[in-house]
């Protein structure tokens, strides 16, 4: 067999690879969105569940999924921005620096139900804010800090090192350099992790199992303190726990969830496109 | 040009010092949560003996007297991370070469925004997929009692696994210095030649990465294990068994716990191990992966 021939058989097999590695992106969509579509309603998406959350709509568990993601938000972003700041334009090659990153590469790989037992441990126990919106942000936030490090480090470093020679030539001290000059050429990039951070947040239920989700509750939440419902739990708790629930409302909530999660990624997907074209240097 | 005052030079301290903090910060919670797994778990030693938790087979929590020995758990782990990898290292470092040497640039992006979406998928998502869909369709194919067997959880966790292992593959093809494939293909070498004598060696220790860091994801992977695995906590013969992993005991068994008590802390004690573990496989990981890319012998 000539080498060319041996080179097409085996580009065929990569691509044949290729095509189920992706093919399930595809079929999970397809067949949820199938599933599902027929449970979405208004009802379904504003209402509370009723009948042992067999009926009704699953408007609270939506409610504190979007709490729980602001609060990681709020938390996760001015750590997560001003320890990429520190490692791109203040730090020194030095053990300190090394030892931050070897952090950042480990909080990354933590399981994400070992985040729940540190958030029990730390949030609701020792710190004694019981089982609330602000211990499941915290720890979510501590989760995700090393998503918003890792995307505003690189978006940092993208901003050529003239732009700050130029800044710091004319007399603007470091701190002006930064706010003025390297800050705003890297805003693009730092929403895009900070989009990328509230996808996984909404998503995420080991760490928000023991640290605030409540299986249901009658009302909404009234402050920070309270326990809510979160999507992730909801779809958990009803294809487990609650026999003789319709498959399409199960498929209804995972198509919620899901749409959440995608809808908010292809913003990050969309932004990063057009900052590519944009790039002027 | 303004004078700089004193009031500057105080902000540019303050400023810098409160950066140093948030990088700080990283290394403040992973010893917080290593410190608060030794706090609540430690206690679980005075129990049982290090060896009897790590090597004993019965995981009674709440029988009298409890019974803490995670090897069941630790088989069970091991039978779906072994199947996992199995599944998705050939087929994802396959796609990243496709990805890498292969794909016209607008299929590249096609197939990249793909992977992304799937990454993003959440895993209860994924679990509840594999509890109406693969598991009964497991049972049915090899006539199983039930189809919620580890090989279901290892199908399941592959896709998972799958975008860590291709994008950090397709990362190190990428950053094969160009010089030698242009070598290459100057000599007379075919693409295919290029790819299998040259880009594979090249590129190995970021591949290694990528697949460690898969397996680390898959280690750690805790709602979809729970949701198809089956749950129950033997020790696994064969993939077709129920089997109980590390992650979904700790998840499943919290919540009936009581602070403070012996369950409890025998659960602290799982994640300990799981800590520690992924903590080795992430920073086996990062070493390859700071290897000096591209020398070839």
């Amino acid at each position: 067999m000539t080498s060319r021939s041996k080179e097409k058989i085996a580009f065929a097999i990569l691509t044949l690879t290729t095509i189920l590695v992706t093919m399930p992106v595809i079929l999970i969509v397809a067949t949820i969105v199938k599933q599902g579509i027929g449970a979405i309603n208004i009802e379904f998406l504003t209402t509370f569940p009723r009948n042992g959350m067999r009926e009704g709509g699953i408007y609270p568990a939506i409610f504190g999924t979007l709490c729980l993601v602001a609060g990681a938000v709020v938390f996760a972003v001015p750590l997560g921005v001003g320890a990429a700041i520190y490692l791109n334009e203040y730090a020194g090659e030095n053990l300190l620096t090394r030892l931050i990153r070897l952090a950042i590469i480990n909080l990354a790989g933590v399981p994400s139900v070992v985040y729940g037992l540190f958030g029990m441990g730390l949030f609701v126990i020792f710190l004694n804010f019981g089982a609330s919106i602000l211990a499941g942000s915290l720890t979510l936030a501590v989760m995700n800090l090393p998503v918003i490090i890792t995307a505003s480090k690189e978006a940092l470093s993208a901003v050529p090192q003239p732009f700050r020679e130029v800044s710091l030539s004319l007399g603007a001290s470091r701190w002006q350099t930064v706010r003025h000059i390297v800050l705003p050429n890297a805003v693009p990039g730092i929403l895009t992790g900070i989009i990328l951070e509230v996808s996984r947040a909404a998503g995420e239920t080991a760490p928000i199992l023991f640290t605030v989700a409540a299986f249901y509750l009658p009302g909404l939440p009234s402050s920070v303190f309270n326990q809510v419902m979160a999507l992730p739990m909801h779809l958990f708790a009803i294809s487990t726990q609650i026999p003789n629930i319709s498959l399409e409302t199960r498929y209804g909530t995972a198509l919620v969830l899901l749409g959440l999660v995608f809808l908010v990624n292809s913003f990050a997907i969309v932004m990063r496109a057009i900052l590519r074209r944009r790039r002027k240097w | 040009m303004h004078q700089r005052s004193r009031f500057d030079s105080v902000r540019e301290f303050i400023v810098e010092k409160t950066v140093l903090l948030s990088g700080l910060a990283s290394i403040v919670f992973v010893l917080l949560i290593f410190v608060f797994l030794l706090k609540e778990g430690l206690r679980t030693f005075g129990i049982v003996s290090l060896e009897d938790f790590l090597l004993g087979r019965k995981w009674y929590p709440i029988s009298s007297p409890p019974k803490f020995g995670i090897l069941p758990l630790i088989g069970g782990t091991l039978a779906v991370t072994v199947g996992a990898t199995l599944l998705s290292v050939p087929f994802g470092i396959a796609s990243a070469f496709y990805i890498a040497e292969v794909a016209g640039p607008r299929m590249k992006e096609m197939l990249k925004t793909g992977i992304e979406l799937l990454a993003a998928i959440p895993s209860v998502v994924i679990g509840f997929l594999g509890m109406v869909i693969v598991a009964p369709f497991i049972g049915d194919l090899f006539d199983l009692p039930t189809g919620q067997t580890a090989l279901s959880g290892a199908v399941m966790l592959s896709l998972m696994a799958m975008p860590t292992i291709v994008s950090i593959a397709e990362d190190a093809i990428t950053a094969i210095p160009g010089k030698y494939r242009e070598a290459a293909l100057a000599l007379g070498a075919t693409r295919w030649e290029y790819i299998c004598r040259i880009a594979v060696r090249a590129a190995a220790p970021g591949i290694v990465a990528a697949v460690m860091l898969g397996i680390g994801r898959v280690i750690g992977e805790t709602m979809a294990v729970m949701m198809i695995t089956g749950n129950s906590a033997q020790i696994p013969h064969s993939l077709l068994q129920p089997v109980r992993t590390m992650t979904a005991t700790i998840a499943a068994e919290m919540g009936e716990t009581v602070p403070g008590g012996d369950h409890y802390a025998a659960l602290f004690a799982i994640g300990l191990v799981l800590f520690v573990i992924t903590f080795f496989v992430n920073l086996v990981a990062d070493v390859f992966l700071h290897k000096d890319r591209g020398t070839v012998q």
